[in-house]
């Protein structure tokens, strides 16, 4: 069976995330823009003496489908290379995924990865 | 008459690049408003271009610059229509030359500041305004508003050194200080009032769209000045180089007096005070070029930047949605450089041992500006009102106006597809009505 990590992360950890999945064996994530606020909260921007508040910060959203076995180290090697240690570095969640098919070949599961 | 080729040379790159600075308006105000409603504020500097560049040639001209005063206020329309009669062309179709320069070149020159000055006036009703109302202000406002105030102060009218107040002192506006920027700047709180506040004004965030755009037409409107200012010395001399170097230091003392109030007040520097900042050194500058010494125009740019920085935030303490503050910025800013010119003038100035009369005609001057221009447009404003309408629907307003006005919008969203089979390669699906019931039903709502 297959799951599906979920990793929302600073946009400036991306590069060393991509990395170190890369360097374990990660073939594959689709990474998108997102915005979100945790802990963090957003901040405060003014314009011509208008003050507005910001909720909403700027991340990226990282997505791998792997193999049940894999999830908690993949998990674990996002982690490692997203954390700086401070508030906004955001959050990984595994969860399963029922079926997964390769749109080029039809394939199904795990040979869909 | 002898034509003066470096004149005439001159003058004609002026009016390029006054003509320059409306484009170069567009993007300054479409990058302050949100990305769904850009194009609209385009267009309406873009609509201005397009029905005053013909106005002008039609009667603007003959009711500005004409022979036939009525009382002082505006020129015969009539006695030069269409560029007739003999004041531009001479009978065997020659061009009419004074003091050097063909007249027809002064007809360039001083359409591009009729469009610009109507132009400014829609950064006071963003987001929210029927396009055709506004064509139609266009056309009104800058027959009895601009080219009565242009013959009065520049055509030998009321307020000209041919004028009543002439006998005090001889009132300055060199490039358009009351009939540019007070003249539009009143016209736009006017405006902002009757045409009413944006839908959620003051509550939800309405933060520029692209900063980079407005600091882009802030450079292309600084760049277009030279035209305006040094353009106004009529002339390819010493005026025109002091009035040069007038307006660029202007332009850069207001950066720093509309930063340094931020940065105090605000505790950030932005680039949005930066490009505003350049818009009020050169506003306030804009009457007072060939008046005040360099370091004259240094100071004046540094109290107008820092005035207008404070001035902008006056809408929301009395409630009135200038957009993107016309009033703040070309109002505030235009009566500094015309009141100024009372302190700052190196002939006749209080600070340069002149008598207060200077002071006394340019607030003036000032004054007949604010109100000539606030009740026209009134006037006008509420009379569209009761016929056409100001406002499209709320729910227009919400989704956005570009969409809703214009049918467009300013950047790309996915699932577009091609309509008409003759140009789609691929066969359609579905007929027409069948995908499209998310668009048509907004659509129908909208326009109303």
């Amino acid at each position: 069976m297959t799951k599906l990590v979920t990793g929302i992360i600073q946009p400036h950890r991306l590069d060393d995330v991509k990395s170190a999945l890369e360097a374990f064996g990660v073939r594959g994530m689709t990474v998108s823009e997102a915005s979100g606020y945790g802990r963090q909260r957003g901040h405060t921007e003014v314009y011509r003496g208008a003050e507005y508040t910001v909720d909403l910060v700027p991340k990226v959203r990282i997505e791998v489908l792997v193999a049940d076995e894999d999830a908690a180290s993949v998990t674990k090697v996002i982690v490692g290379a997203a954390q700086t240690g401070k508030i906004g570095d955001g959050k990984v969640w595994v969860v399963p995924v029922e079926d997964v098919a390769r749109v080029r070949t039809g394939e199904h599961g795990i040979d869909a990865l | 008459m002898e034509i003066d080729a470096g004149l005439t040379a001159w003058m004609l790159v002026s009016a390029s690049f006054v003509l320059l600075m409306t484009p170069g308006l567009a993007l300054f105000y479409g990058g302050m408003v949100r990305g769904k409603s850009v194009l609209n504020m385009m267009m309406m500097s873009f609509g201005a271009m397009g029905l005053v560049g013909v106005i002008y040639i039609l009667w603007g001209w003959s009711m500005s610059y004409g022979s036939q005063s009525v009382g002082g206020f505006f020129a015969n329309p009539f006695e030069q229509f269409g560029l007739g009669g003999g004041g531009v062309f001479a009978e065997d179709g020659s061009a009419v030359v004074a003091d050097g320069l063909p007249i027809i070149v002064d007809v360039g020159f001083q359409a591009t500041f009729a469009i610009i000055t109507v132009a400014l006036i829609s950064g006071a009703i963003a987001d929210r305004a029927k396009f055709g109302t506004w064509m139609v202000f266009s056309g009104l406002w800058v027959t009895f508003a601009f080219f009565p105030m242009a013959h009065m102060v520049w055509g030998g009218g009321l307020l000209s050194d041919e004028g009543p107040f002439a006998s005090i002192a001889t009132p300055v506006d060199f490039a358009g200080g009351t009939v540019v920027h007070i003249n539009a700047g009143m016209a736009a709180l006017v405006l902002a009032l009757v045409v009413g506040k944006r839908k959620g004004f003051g509550r939800e965030p309405m933060r520029p769209h692209n900063l980079p755009l407005v600091m882009l037409g802030a450079a292309l409107l600084w760049f277009g000045w030279f035209g305006f200012n040094a353009g106004s010395a009529y002339g390819a001399d010493g005026l025109a180089g002091l009035a040069w170097v007038n307006t660029s230091t202007a332009a850069s003392a207001g950066i720093l007096g509309w930063l340094m109030t931020e940065k105090l007040r605000d505790g950030h520097a932005t680039s949005l005070g930066a490009a505003s900042g350049v818009v009020a050194g050169l506003v306030a500058i804009t009457p007072a070029a060939g008046a005040l010494s360099p370091v004259g125009a240094a100071v004046l740019g540094l109290v107008a930047g820092a005035v207008s920085a404070l001035a902008v935030g006056l809408k929301y303490r009395f409630g009135y949605d200038d957009s993107l503050d016309v009033v703040g910025v070309h109002l505030v800013a235009g009566l500094v450089g015309t009141l100024l010119i009372g302190l700052l003038a190196t002939d006749g100035g209080l600070l340069y041992g002149g008598s207060v009369n200077l002071l006394v005609v340019q607030a003036l001057i000032a004054l007949v500006a604010v109100a000539l221009s606030g009740a026209v447009t009134l006037v006008i404003a509420l009379a569209l009102k009761a016929t056409m309408g100001w406002r499209i629907s709320e729910d227009a307003e919400v989704g956005g106006i570009d969409l809703a006005v214009h049918r467009e919008g300013a950047y790309e969203t996915i699932g577009g597809r091609v309509v008409d089979s003759r140009t789609s390669l691929a066969p359609s699906p579905a007929p027409a009505g069948a995908s499209a019931p998310a668009v048509a039903e907004r659509t129908t709502t909208e326009v109303k």
